[in-house]
């Protein structure tokens, strides 16, 4: 009994760890949804929902279930098998770069506290002792893999399957022409988001997302958005344009393509595809924080507070959701303001103007890198 | 153990997706497979620790290239292929090649067995980025530099044949494909 308790102890841990960070990731998103309709409306002079709850604070879930009830309609000559593999390529792709998103520093000795209190009692004293054991030196990031950059970068390029799909599939010329045009707008910012990411690269000296926050510390400048400042300029340009929102939201131009790819989508469908939409931003809002804004790391809190202990893990994580939530609302806030790209423009402005800036910042790199090294 | 297991659930998946895309008519559905097969050799990839290339086998394939070439099928509107038994002989061809492949792999099963056992390099850092790179820019430099003046080359070749001709070079390519039909 003991024996299997062990070894299932791991797959335990992970399905925990999955599932809190996706839980967590997945209410943030919902909020993030409440809280631009609340600020476009403050931005516009509007209210904003304030019906369902104090301040409308429970709108998500009222929305959640009405996206469950509604009346699910499928196209009569789409092609059934694709129309039902997109939204889940979409929302999967969306949600997979979370198992390696650094949500915190380590934890040296998590459980260590609690050990003492129960080390009389029978049968969970040792359990205790041994999960304390297994415990230390606790990383908050359930996959630390060497290769993070390249995975997040990986997988998000693969959702874009997702939208294309839906567009094929829907047999309707709208949402072929938002598929079409979100597919071209993706690989030509893919490229340019890809060269910003080299910069940062070089200077931490490794792909681990962990690696680059820890190498951020060790540097004079602490923040990479110092040295780094135009590859952040290229990044977060990109990285508008890889979600998909305004001012580059041209795949679901409502004036034009009444919604683009998600037209011929209803009910819970539509709900994943929406879904998908706000946990890239996440995602590339996390990446943002994590290349350019030092992630978890606060300066000058190692001297507050002991690295390694609780306290100091909680007040980096909220720190951490902190930067990526000035970044959720600076989406809100681009959105509440600027006006949309022509589609010219916006090919224009990616392949002549944000891809040779990110090859630039790439040579000045290397330059610097290697005088400084020399 | 548990690595066997995955190894037959991926090596699986990927030859079911390259069946797949071979018999499907619809070049979507084919796409579709390809990107299953590139994904399954990924994991592949991980399963024998080269996360490196697992990456940007999804990054540079699944994601660039199959983007590219569904991108094209749904510019193009390609139909589904209705040309039955157009090529007929090519059975005949595709069934000898067919029989030389299955020959070949007994062979090469034969041959390892015969073969003295060598204790296998299973050095867990070989695959890793630092030392994938290290290797790229000092013992393999020249094959490297080589491959990449070929990418510049297909590059410029794209940039060549894509470009915008003025009115006079369009009459002149115009007049010698005319000539030329005569």
């Amino acid at each position: 009994m003991e024996a299997v308790l062990k070894t299932a102890f791991p797959f335990i841990v992970f399905s925990a760890a999955i599932l809190a960070a996706f839980q967590g990731v997945l209410m943030i998103v919902a909020y993030t949804v409440l809280a631009e309709r609340k600020v476009l409306g403050w931005m516009q002079g509007r209210v904003g929902p304030n019906r369902v709850g104090p301040w409308g604070v429970l709108q998500p879930f009222a929305d959640l279930f009405k996206f469950i009830f509604k009346e699910d309609l499928v196209p009569d000559k789409s092609t059934k098998f694709v129309y039902f593999l997109a939204p889940l390529v979409a929302l999967g792709c969306a949600l997979l770069p979370i198992v390696v998103y650094p949500f915190g520093p380590r934890i040296a000795d998590p459980l260590g506290w609690l050990v003492p209190y129960v080390a009389d009692w029978p049968t969970i004293g040792p359990a205790v002792a041994w999960i304390a054991e297994q415990a230390v030196n606790m990383p908050l990031t359930i996959a630390r893999i060497d290769i993070g950059v390249l995975f997040v970068l990986g997988i998000t390029s693969v959702g874009v399957f997702g939208i294309m799909l839906a567009g094929w599939s829907s047999n309707s010329k709208y949402s072929l022409m938002g598929g079409l045009r979100s597919s071209a707008q993706m690989i030509s910012y893919e490229l340019a988001m890809g060269a910003s990411v080299i910069g940062v690269v070089m200077l931490a000296g490794t792909l681990d997302l962990n690696g680059i926050i820890e190498a951020q510390i060790r540097s004079p400048f602490k923040w990479f958005i110092i040295p780094q400042f135009l590859g952040f300029v290229v990044f977060l340009i990109a990285a508008f344009a890889e979600t998909n929102r305004v001012p580059f939201d041209l795949p679901e131009a409502e004036t034009e393509l009444v919604a683009g790819f998600h037209t011929e989508y209803s009910a819970l469908k539509f709900a994943l595809f929406f879904m998908a939409e706000y946990v890239n931003m996440f995602t590339v809002s996390v990446m943002c924080v994590t290349l350019f804004l030092g992630g978890w790391y606060v300066p000058g809190l190692g001297k507050i507070l002991e690295p390694g202990s609780i306290p100091y893990a909680l007040v980096s994580h909220v720190a951490f959701i902190g930067k990526i939530c000035f970044f959720l609302f600076l989406y809100i806030w681009v959105r509440g303001t600027l006006p949309r790209f022509r589609f010219d423009q916006l090919m224009n402005f990616g392949w002549k103007f944000l891809l040779p800036l990110g090859i630039a910042n790439i040579i000045l790199t290397i330059l610097v890198v290697y005088f400084l090294n020399s | 153990m548990a690595s066997d297991i995955l190894f037959f659930i991926f090596a699986g998946f990927a030859i079911m997706c390259a069946i797949s895309m071979v018999y499907h008519k619809n070049p979507l559905y084919s796409a579709i497979s390809l990107v299953g097969v590139f994904i399954a050799l990924s994991c592949l990839y991980v399963t024998l620790a080269a996360p490196f290339i697992a990456a940007v086998q999804i990054l540079i394939y699944a994601g660039a290239i199959m983007v590219l070439v569904v991108f094209v099928i749904m510019l193009l509107n390609l139909d589904e292929d209705r040309r039955e038994n157009r090529l007929g002989y090519l059975y005949a061809v595709g069934g000898g090649l067919g029989l030389i492949l299955l020959a070949q792999t007994f062979f090469i099963f034969y041959a390892v067995m015969r073969a003295p056992q060598h204790n296998v390099n299973t050095d867990e850092t070989a695959g890793r980025t630092i030392s994938l790179g290290q290797a790229m820019y000092t013992e393999y430099l020249l094959p490297v530099e080589i491959v990449g003046v070929l990418l510049l080359m297909a590059i410029i070749g794209g940039v060549v044949m894509s470009r915008r001709l003025n009115q006079e070079q369009i009459e002149t390519v115009v007049e010698a494909e005319l000539e030329r039909r005569q």
